[in-house]
């Protein structure tokens, strides 16, 4: 049986993000910037917080919190794609 | 690359702000006239994609680590219209759920990230593959190099955004996050050019989907 192409896709994405406890913790490109620079201090804390680091809150295996993280996100954009793809569709159509 | 609050003006902030908001009003426009059946799957897709392949950092030199941006290659199968709308909904739940990227640097992270490096990575790639005559060379070529382009793109903009905001100086801004970037944008050109690869050998028709 063949899957459909975008069903494989998405397939992709949440092995990913299943993947991301293995991400390198080393600060990225601008992180490196700011601190060789010293501009970090700069950066003000979120006034809320609801997932802050991609670990989800109160898991104490960080890699599972990671995971759980990565998941919703990547569950929620997919929502968010699609919505606002159907949306611009039908639209059009109507 | 996010930006978080703090690193950036108010003018800037703004200033971005309004560029964002208005790429995106026309991205919506243009989106909307021209969207199919086989674009709506594909948005849904890129977005997954883009969210979860940005959560993997990878190392670079120095104890210091890239991640995938992906706006090139929304837009390299998409068009950088819709590229901006993917990337928008990447950034703005990044932002507002993960804390990753500041909340009033968001028209800047989606200026930098949605929209110069989505624009950036298309026209390379598009130079690229006319100069090949759209031979799997040139895709092959062109979305490593668009999304070269496009990190390195977005990486001297957000440097001139710290510029502006007197952060970083010109002189320090420009080099430091254009040299660093050119190390993480060849992780994204090979990411980029591995997915197009797989794209043109399984479902070539897929690379047909542009809207303009």
């Amino acid at each position: 049986m063949k899957a459909r192409w975008w069903i494989t896709g998405l397939v992709v994405a949440f092995l990913l993000a299943l993947l991301s406890p293995i991400a390198s913790k080393f600060p990225d490109g601008l992180e490196r910037v700011a601190e060789d620079h010293g501009f970090i201090e700069k950066a003000a804390e979120a006034p809320f917080q609801v997932i802050p680091d991609y670990t989800f809150p109160g898991i104490e295996n960080e890699a599972i919190a990671t995971i759980i993280a990565g998941v919703l996100g990547t569950i929620l954009v997919t929502g968010l794609g699609f919505g606002l793809a159907y949306i611009l569709k039908s639209k059009h159509e109507a | 690359m996010h930006i978080p609050d703090g690193f950036i003006n108010v003018p800037v902030a703004v200033t971005t702000g309004a560029v964002a908001v208005a790429a995106v009003a026309v991205a919506v426009k243009v989106t909307n006239k021209k969207i199919g059946d086989k674009q709506v799957p594909m948005m849904g897709v890129l977005a997954a994609f883009i969210f979860a392949a940005q959560m993997l950092n990878f190392p670079v030199a120095g104890g210091t680590s890239g991640h995938f941006v992906g706006a090139a290659l929304a837009a390299i199968l998409l068009g950088p219209w819709a590229a901006i709308l993917i990337m928008s909904s990447v950034l703005i739940v990044q932002c507002l759920i993960f804390q990753d990227g500041g909340l009033l640097a968001l028209g800047a992270n989606i200026t930098n990230m949605g929209i110069i490096s989505g624009f950036v990575g298309y026209y390379i790639y598009k130079g690229i593959d006319i100069l090949f005559k759209h031979g799997r060379t040139g895709i092959m070529i062109g979305s490593f190099a668009g999304s070269w382009f496009g990190v390195v793109a977005a990486a001297l903009a957000c440097a001139a955004e710290l510029a502006i905001s007197g952060t970083s100086p010109w002189e320090v801004a420009i080099p430091a996050m254009g040299g660093v970037h050119m190390i993480i944008g060849v992780g994204e050109g090979l990411i980029t050019a591995t997915v197009l690869g797989l794209i043109m050998a399984v479902r070539s028709d897929l690379l047909k989907l542009q809207i303009t």
